[in-house]
């Protein structure tokens, strides 16, 4: 008789509900990998760059921030201080966004992702920021800040088209202003080639000062001592309604050029007080 | 009155699969069942219709069974297992027949339930890593079997606009993982060792087989216009995939990496097609909270299904694997027809 049901209902197994935290997140960040990071860079971050904060209060401990920073150097210190500044003083992970370059590349991808490091595409920031309720550091100048050359230090190039200020809004979380100096001097520019970048596919194809101290290949990866500060800014929250696809222009621009300019200022500041590139 | 359901694909392992739960059910009175094979699994009382690949017939079928609903499971999302050509007729003109059969003027259809695939999102570097029902891909598809589903989908969304009266359900599933289905990662997974793009180690989402005839039989017994992904909560990378299966993973090269797979496949090891590569470099996410809101619960994560997957493995290995079911026709129309059978006896299957 067919009606020997062996059904695939007979054999199911219950809902796997609770399991263990996979060492991979959905974001692809490994919170081994950033233990193994922060060991490896806590030297560099403590002796050679001598890291120094202010106003680290201002990052929120619990809930999502935005946290918008200035951008300098060819391969910029600013993201993996701030990133290892608040993880290891606040105990939070910091999902850094970047350029889709990264997802490109082999082996420098895939460690990227594990670091931390989330493609800058609108969606995975409102999902951090809203659905997760994490801290996402962005660099609203893209490379057009890390592409300075050093006669063009901290002069803070435009904030992209103010995108980060919508997501902030949509998500309703506070956009967390970070002013950094010390990182255009750990490797600044001294000339770039438009020619080689574009027969490379780089946004920049730059010669840096690092490459006479250190070599040619050294001299892409390793910073000069100089000394950073980072000086957190009190929280920006935003007056309007999270949710909306669209936030009016002309809003949004003003309050990304605001925030620029908060952030501009600060970094003035700074290097008003500044007495040794080096010393701090 | 109880429900008059139409199952294309019942020579798949879904459409079988999605027959089986759905005689379970006492408020379904009809279940049709339209294949160019036989079924994969053994049915009590879905009468099984032997169609062109094309599904020309089916018109005819809407019309003579009088069925309110329609269960698409029959897209091809695998192109190492058809031709471009055929591709395109098992996709494209299929849906076409099917959609002009449920729109026809005599038609009862109220409901269109299609298993598409996350496929049609793409996989490229600069996706989001979650796409929502409504995200746009990015790159216009270039493989044929993408192009064939993006333009069922186009063909979907037509007929959705066309006909509000009936409900258009599409579920896009994730690959789907389980030991009784040869899916494209259950055979990259049952190779000796797994290939991977060095370098490079994607963010995937599983479904379990299991989940799949229950993501389809809730679409029948709940209204879900619109589109709605099916994925087993949450992401696994590749490299986990392989360490819960078992196996070593084999590297091919970043760059030129489909000349290099060109080999495997000439040695007949594994065909890996265009999107797989894409797949294995750059992952693929999609968000799962709208079909979690509409209610559905699965039985597995998508970490779940990679374990259960590896299980169901380890005990194959021991025990071998079950023997096939083969449908014989006319064993089977003897018992659903004859008047030698005696109805009252033995008519319902025992399931619980």
């Amino acid at each position: 008789m067919p009606t020997d049901a062996s059904g695939p209902a007979a054999a199911v197994r219950p809902v796997d509900d609770v399991e263990a935290a996979p060492d991979v997140d959905a974001w692809g960040r490994s919170e081994s990998f950033r233990a193994l990071t922060r060991r490896l860079y806590d030297p560099i971050y403590k002796f050679w760059l001598r890291a120094e904060w202010e106003g680290l209060e201002h990052v929120p401990t619990t809930g999502g921030a935005l946290l918008v920073a200035n951008h300098g150097g060819a391969i910029p210190s600013d993201a993996p201080v701030i990133m290892h500044g608040i993880e290891t003083e606040l105990l939070r992970p910091v999902y850094g966004l970047a350029e889709n370059l990264f997802r490109q590349l082999p082996v420098v991808g895939t460690l990227w992702s594990r670091a931390g490091g989330v493609p800058a595409h609108p969606d995975n920031a409102y999902r951090l920021l809203h659905d997760d309720g994490q801290l996402v550091l962005v660099f609203p100048e893209g490379t057009k800040g890390t592409g300075k050359l050093i006669k063009e230090r901290y002069r803070l190039r435009r904030f992209g088209r103010g995108g980060f200020v919508e997501i902030a809004m949509r998500a309703g979380v506070p956009v967390v202003p970070i002013a950094v100096i010390g990182n255009e001097e750990a490797m600044p520019i001294l000339w770039k080639s438009e020619r080689v970048a574009k027969l490379l596919g780089l946004p920049y194809f730059p010669i840096t000062a690092n490459q006479f101290v250190y070599g040619p290949v050294l001299g892409y990866v390793a910073p000069l001592p100089a000394k950073i500060r980072v000086r957190v800014l009190p929280p920006v929250h935003f007056d309007v309604e999270p949710g909306r696809e669209r936030y009016n222009r002309g809003m949004v621009m003003d309050e990304s050029e605001r925030i620029r300019g908060l952030i501009q200022h600060e970094v003035d500041d700074m290097l008003r007080t500044r007495r040794s590139v080096w010393r701090g | 009155m109880g429900r008059r359901i139409l199952v294309t694909g019942l020579g798949t392992f879904w459409g079988s699969r999605l027959a089986q739960a759905l005689e379970a059910r006492d408020d379904v009175d009809l279940i049709v069942g339209v294949d160019g094979r036989a079924p994969r699994l053994p049915l009590t009382r879905t009468e099984f219709v032997k169609a062109d690949p094309s599904y020309a017939i089916l018109q005819r079928v809407v019309r003579a069974t009088h069925v309110d609903t329609v269960l698409h499971t029959h897209l091809e999302a695998d192109s190492t297992r058809s031709s471009a050509r055929r591709l395109h007729e098992t996709n494209v003109i299929a849906t076409m027949n099917l959609l002009a059969a449920a729109a026809a003027p005599e038609s009862q259809v109220r409901k269109v339930v299609v298993k598409t695939a996350t496929l049609v999102y793409g996989s490229h570097f600069d996706d989001p890593y979650f796409f929502r029902e409504n995200s746009r891909r990015a790159h216009v598809p270039v493989t044929p079997v993408e192009r064939s589903l993006v333009e069922v989908e186009n063909l979907l969304r037509d007929f959705a606009d066309d006909n509000p009266d009936v409900v258009t359900t599409r579920l896009r599933f994730a690959n789907i993982l389980g030991d009784d289905v040869s899916t494209l990662f259950a055979r990259l997974l049952r190779m000796r060792a797994a290939p991977e793009i060095l370098g490079f180690d994607p963010r995937l989402q599983f479904v379990h087989e299991d989940d799949v005839p229950r993501a389809l039989e809730f679409a029948v017994t709940h209204e879900l216009p619109g589109i709605y992904n099916v994925a087993g909560p949450g992401t696994i990378t590749w490299s986990e995939t392989c360490a819960i299966a078992g196996k070593r993973r084999v590297a091919l090269p970043p760059v030129l990496t489909r000349p290099a797979a060109l080999p495997l496949r000439m040695l007949r090891v594994t065909d890996l097609a265009p999107e797989t590569l894409a797949l294995l470099r750059y992952g693929r996410g999609v968000d799962t909270e709208k079909l979690l809101a509409a209610g559905f619960e699965y039985r597995h994560t998508t970490r779940g299904t990679v374990e259960a997957f590896a299980e169901a493995r380890r005990l194959e290995r021991v025990v071998g694997a079950p023997a096939p079911y083969v449908y014989e026709h006319e064993v089977e129309e003897f018992f659903r027809h004859s008047p030698a059978i005696m109805r009252e006896q033995a008519t319902e299957p025992t399931h619980d």
